[in-house]
């Protein structure tokens, strides 16, 4: 019998008893759903913190210190590298160094400083930092009231919700719930604050703009770090100049970007590359001049980002061997990974419980077919059915409700983590979180369900079609 | 010899039985016949409820297989056919037509026709013509589209005809074909299977109670007992198809009960 006519026949008998084929179907259905569910949940779950995880920038990012700022994160000197006050400075030299190793994207300078900002006159003194644009992707910029910078040299400033709210004059008082982006703070996005800043220039002799063309001609006995301006002096000198410059709000953020380490704590972000353009004295340009007297800006640390979290440790030895300490979460992804898989098996482990049932249903089903067709199968085998394609007519209809029972499950499954969702959300809004989809259906759990879905329903199908094959016609037909 | 057996339609049994156990004792439903029928013959096997004739039947319809000795249709032993090669030969070579008509009740007529050609798979696209074509030829070609039930028991056993014939047997076997039917409509029945023999040339094997209806239609009366032959009679043929009887009927109607025909091998 050709595949046509045994999925035409099996679909023909299957609408003949159209409740029971109907209800054991509903039952495979189920069981699809509650796998398909469950591991929707669990994939759900993983991407939901592998997407936190990633966006909060810990796992993807190296911090880079010099070894001469003593501030190495296990307070000891890694590597065997000269002591600190002989190893490298972490000047922008060193940033383009690191910045063109494989896998990295991009090496940033951690720039954090207290300063005095006036808004409508009134000073206020917070901590500044400077954001690379990739920031824009961390996730306490998801939920932004206004935008983040247009571009990195950008006049523009984003404000954390306390400073905005200290701004409009607002104190909350301790135990009073997190301050909330509102129509009040919308009202600050468009104006102007005015930022005040120590600007590093260079001795008045060479305070004209040093073009950076000059940068590879330097005198030989100067340092590496201070190829600066052609026939400036070895030993340069600088002043501090104090200075103020407008920048428009635009936007304010409710939350902390914790990945990015250079900007943790502070209450005002600006765009890294102008903050740089501003040549702002540091307190770890201070040390830095005091050893140096070079012009070539230095910095604390740098955040390293690199392509993915598998990146991070050969990237870390290659910053090591150029002298530098580095500190990054390592492995924590991979434990997580592996709690996942334990999580996904469990989950579908329960999802298959009903599977089961669903499967038992099957044979049931088939096996009270071949009660009931006990003579129909005589008569086909009568005028010329084979064994084989009784065999082959019962796996058809078992296939059939498998197919439809998986098609109806990955439906309904879809459907429930779309209720489980929407309610979860519903939850996470009344507890002021931010919307989460904690549910993931992907292509490959669709169809992996409804083959899957198949395969059981054939297995339950072996017995009952066997049955049916052996069945005698001349028993089957006897006369009654 | 060899050639005769080997036309289609020809059937040899040698010897063949057919046993069954149940529980301690042993049921010797057919138990030791030999037969000769040339291809085109049409034949009625007679004998009371347990006499063995359905069970010889079905080992001439491959449905059940010989204990012992050989079934030779078409020149090949079917006691030494595989199961995939009994279900063939019934698909190709054999048409069936029971006492209870066994049409599937959910399938229409045509579809029931239809069903043999599923399984011999004839071309898709072929099978409603060949199957209307059938049930024209048996007289139902107004009701292709009804369902067995909507239909009388003559009407349901032509369909049940159209379907054994759609794959053109060699064979046409019918058990009891007109058990179910009342005499008149039995006659029509055991008419239209004359027609399609002398139309198509397949030999018939009919099992019957009806000695008087066999007698007008069939060319030959094999009386059996106790699974074995007690008498076997040709027809004269000039009585055929006509009111008449044959001559020397046997009355058949006890066990063990010798035949007065001439027992043993008569060939046609």
């Amino acid at each position: 019998m050709k595949a046509g006519d045994l999925v035409e026949l099996a679909a023909r008998n299957l609408r003949e008893s159209v409740l029971r084929n109907s209800l054991t179907t509903v039952g495979i259905g189920v069981g699809v759903a509650s796998l398909v569910a469950m591991l929707s949940l669990g994939i759900g779950l993983q991407q939901l913190a592998n997407r936190r995880l990633e966006r909060s920038g810990l796992f993807d990012t190296i911090v880079v210190t010099s070894r001469r700022s003593l501030r190495g994160f296990d307070r000891r000197p890694q590597g065997n590298g000269p002591p600190p006050a002989e190893s490298r400075a972490l000047d922008e030299n060193a940033r383009l160094e690191i910045a063109r190793l494989p896998s990295v994207l991009e090496a940033t300078p951690d720039i954090r400083f207290v300063t005095e900002l006036h808004y409508q006159g009134k000073p206020q003194l917070t901590m500044v930092a400077g954001l690379p644009p990739s920031a824009g992707e961390n996730d306490a910029f998801e939920n932004i009231q206004g935008h983040f910078f247009s571009s990195g040299t950008a006049d523009e400033a984003i404000l954390q919700i306390q400073f905005a709210d200290d701004l409009l004059g607002v104190h909350p008082k301790p135990g009073d719930p997190s301050p909330k982006l509102n129509a009040d703070t919308q009202a600050l996005i468009g104006k102007e604050i005015t930022l005040s800043y120590a600007e590093r220039m260079p001795s008045p002799q060479t305070s004209a703009d040093k073009s950076p063309a000059g940068e590879k001609s330097g005198p030989p006995e100067t340092s590496p770090g201070a190829a600066n301006g052609a026939g400036e002096p070895a030993a340069a000198s600088f002043s501090v100049v104090p200075r103020e410059k407008t920048l428009r709000i635009v936007g304010i953020t409710d939350q902390d970007p914790d990945g990015i380490r250079g900007a943790s704590g502070a209450r005002v972000f600006l765009p890294l590359q102008m903050v740089e353009n501003l040549h702002i004295m540091l307190p770890s340009g201070m040390r830095e001049s005091a050893a140096n007297f070079s012009n070539v800006p230095s910095y604390l640390s740098l955040s390293v980002r690199v392509k993915s979290p598998n990146n991070v440790e050969s990237v870390q030895d290659a910053v090591k061997k150029l002298g530098f300490n580095t500190f990054s979460v390592l492995d924590a992804t991979r434990n997580l990974r592996r709690f996942f898989a334990v999580l996904d098996l469990f989950l579908g482990i329960f999802g298959s419980l009903a599977l089961t049932v669903a499967a038992l249903g099957i044979v049931n089903t088939l096996v009270m077919a071949i009660l009931e067709r006990r003579r129909e199968i005589g008569i086909m085998k009568a005028i010329g059915a084979s064994d084989g394609d009784v065999k082959k007519l019962f796996f058809a209809e078992a296939a059939v409700m498998g197919l439809v029972g998986g098609i109806l499950g990955v439906a309904l499954g879809w459907s429930i983590g779309r209720v489980i969702n929407i309610g979860t959300n519903i939850y996470l809004r009344r507890q002021d979180l931010p919307a989460e989809n904690l549910w993931s259906v992907p292509w490959w759990l669709v169809a992996g369900a409804i083959v899957f879905a198949v395969v059981v329903s054939m297995i339950s199908g072996l017995y009952p079609a066997a049955r049916a094959a052996r069945l005698d016609p001349v028993q089957a037909l006897r006369y009654e | 010899m060899t050639d005769k057996l080997a036309r289609p339609g020809a059937i040899r049994t040698e010897g063949v039985q057919r046993h069954f156990r149940m529980g301690e004792a042993t049921i010797r439903a057919v138990d030791g016949i030999s037969l000769d029928v040339a291809a085109g013959g049409f034949v009625a096997l007679l004998g009371s409820s347990g006499s063995g004739k359905s069970s010889l039947l079905n080992l001439l319809a491959g449905l059940d297989r010989p204990t012992a000795g050989a079934v030779i249709v078409d020149g090949r032993n079917l006691a030494e056919m595989s199961g995939e090669e009994l279900s063939r030969y019934r698909r190709l070579r054999v048409g069936m037509v029971f006492q209870a008509f066994n049409l599937i009740p959910t399938m229409t007529l045509l579809e029931n026709v239809e069903l043999p050609m599923r399984f011999a798979e004839v071309d898709r696209s072929r099978r409603p013509e060949l199957a209307r074509e059938a049930l024209v030829r048996v007289g139902l070609g107004a009701r292709l589209a009804h369902r067995p039930s909507q239909l009388s028991g003559g009407e349901q056993q032509r369909a049940a005809i159209a379907r054994a014939l759609v794959n053109r047997p060699s064979l046409l076997l019918a058990d009891e074909p007109t058990g179910n039917l009342d005499s008149r409509t039995g006659g029509e029945i055991l008419a239209l299977l004359h027609e399609l023999n002398a139309q198509f040339g397949m030999t018939v094997v009919m099992v019957t109670h009806e000695q008087a209806l066999a007698e007008r239609y069939a060319e030959r009366l094999i009386f059996l007992a106790d699974g074995k032959v007690v008498a076997d009679q040709a027809i004269v043929p000039t009585s055929r198809g006509g009111t008449g009887g044959a001559t020397g009927v046997p009355p058949v109607s006890g066990h063990g009960q010798d035949g007065h025909g001439t027992p043993g091998k008569v060939t046609l």
